[in-house]
């Protein structure tokens, strides 16, 4: 068994391999239990510094990073782009070899450019970790997503997953789908065919335009946020038509799997992706998803800086 | 060169008579709670329960706890130590609180057993108790009990080997190779 990550940082769940995919579920469950506690701290990250350089808007990812890191006990840093330098001009590497100078031992950054973790991280001397870059990867959330399926499942290898909406955008479908092969896991992507990348066979998943299908041989369904923002460029007819075809609701759920479970990544568009009687359902792991994510940042943060 | 020092035997014999003696010192098993050090204080601390409720007839809630994250020596020790789960699924608040560990050395680990508990509420009291004192103490921590006392130099290690977790109870001193 392995005791320790492989690369400084983590940018993907492309390079992680599936014992290190096992001891990051691993010690993430082991620090579960330090946020169910009166006192939701332990010191082993003391005297650490941790900066999340937000380069693009979040609250779930970066509340996230932050609680994780405080109650490891660290220093935890927050830069968001409107308050600073960037604004003036500063590039992302100037940004990086002043951060650099004051010492920090891990950045958590967000990007809306493809690659700017890998960038930095080449410059940085500590851990870098991806909180999100444009359309690449988000593997935390793929990691927290994974250890929701575990707690409920108890198993990985095997399992059905579907990953239905706006694929071609998601950095969220591409971290799970990597992570999911590694683990055994058999994928299927499914949405309009516009949000469908071409080529998507070759990450090793299958596609279906017929969500009915989709949905029903998933033990796991993951609905992805409609991305309102990308409308414009007419990629489907109109919200209302998206949310007929391939939205989730109770009316489509009726041919799923009894111990189906369902997952968003935040923010849900309720009543859009997902209807709100679903997302508050029985079968919705949403909030346990957010809970999870707290421990797995835990687990990471202390893999990635505790042995520095 | 290894000497055994214990066998399977006086293993047992010293776990019963720490029993008796966390008994005779707390007048009874009233509000005792046990501890164990991952991994092998746990196997202890669930035999020392064990004994308790035969020579008492009361069931002592036994608990876990994973000191990894409160080491001093973790810089050293990260690559060796895979973060465990605490357990310890009760209130040891105003508890009288039996921490339990194989080997007392440095008593580094005992430091940060403590805090750990500490972490987790304020016990009327924290008793230690080890199945083997070895010696060379850099903190100021003793044990309440001791099963067996064994001299040693630096160069030797002390290997207590448990049926849970090793198939074989006894415990032996090597001597670790020079350099």
């Amino acid at each position: 068994m392995i005791n320790k990550l492989k690369s400084k940082d983590l940018i993907g769940t492309k390079d992680l391999s599936p014992e290190e995919i096992l001891l990051i579920l691993d010690t993430a469950e082991s620090m579960k239990e330090i946020s169910s506690r009166d006192i939701k701290k332990v010191p082993a990250l003391r005297g650490k510094t941790i900066i999340n350089l937000f380069y693009e808007s979040s609250t779930r990812t970066r509340t996230s990073f932050e609680i994780a890191g405080k109650r490891l006990s660290a220093d935890v840093v927050n830069i968001s782009v409107s308050t600073s330098s960037v604004v003036k001009g500063e590039t992302l590497k100037d940004t990086a070899k002043n951060l650099e100078a004051m010492n920090p031992d891990a950045v958590v950054i967000r990007h809306s450019s493809s690659g700017a973790p890998d960038f930095i991280s080449k410059i940085l001397k500590c851990p870098v970790i991806n909180a999100g870059d444009g359309a690449h990867e988000h593997p935390t959330q793929a990691l927290l997503d994974l250890f929701t399926i575990r707690e409920k499942k108890k198993e990985l290898k095997g399992l059905k997953v579907s990953i239905i909406g706006d694929i071609a955008h998601s950095r969220v479908a591409r971290s799970n789908i990597y992570a999911m092969n590694k683990m055994g896991m058999d994928v299927t992507v499914s949405g309009p065919s516009t949000l469908i990348p071409v080529d998507i066979e070759k990450m090793g998943v299958k596609i279906s335009t017929d969500v009915k299908k989709a949905i029903e041989g998933a033990d796991v369904i993951i609905m992805l946020r409609i991305q309102l923002e990308r409308q414009e460029k007419g990629l489907f007819p109109s919200i209302r038509e998206y949310s007929r075809l391939f939205g989730l609701n109770t009316e489509k759920l009726k041919n799923a799997k009894e111990d189906v479970i369902i997952m968003h990544p935040g923010p849900m568009n309720r009543g859009v992706e997902i209807s709100a009687d679903v997302a508050d359902g029985q079968y919705s792991l949403i909030l346990d998803q957010v809970t999870n994510g707290v421990a797995v940042r835990m687990a990471i943060l202390h893999l990635l800086t505790g042995g520095a | 060169m290894n000497t055994r020092v214990m066998n399977a035997d006086e293993v047992n014999r010293a776990i019963t008579r720490i029993a008796h003696e966390v008994l005779e010192k707390n007048r009874g098993a009233h509000d005792i709670v046990i501890v164990g050090i991952r991994t092998r204080g746990v196997f202890i601390a669930e035999r020392l329960a064990i004994k308790i409720k035969e020579i008492e007839g009361e069931a002592i809630p036994v608990g876990i706890i994973d000191i990894t994250l409160y080491r001093d020596d973790i810089k050293s020790d990260i690559s060796k130590h895979i973060v465990k789960k605490t357990e310890i699924p009760f209130s040891i608040t105003d508890k009288k609180v039996i921490l339990v560990d194989d080997v007392l050395y440095t008593g580094r680990s005992i430091r940060a057993a403590i805090d750990g508990l500490i972490d987790l509420g304020r016990p009327a009291n924290i008793q230690l108790a080890v199945l083997i004192d070895r010696g060379h103490r850099e903190l100021p921590i003793r044990a309440d009990f001791v099963g067996k006392n064994i001299p040693t130099s630096h160069n030797e290690s002390v290997k207590v080997m448990l049926k849970e977790e090793d198939g074989v109870d006894k415990v032996v001193v090597e001597e670790l190779d020079d350099k």
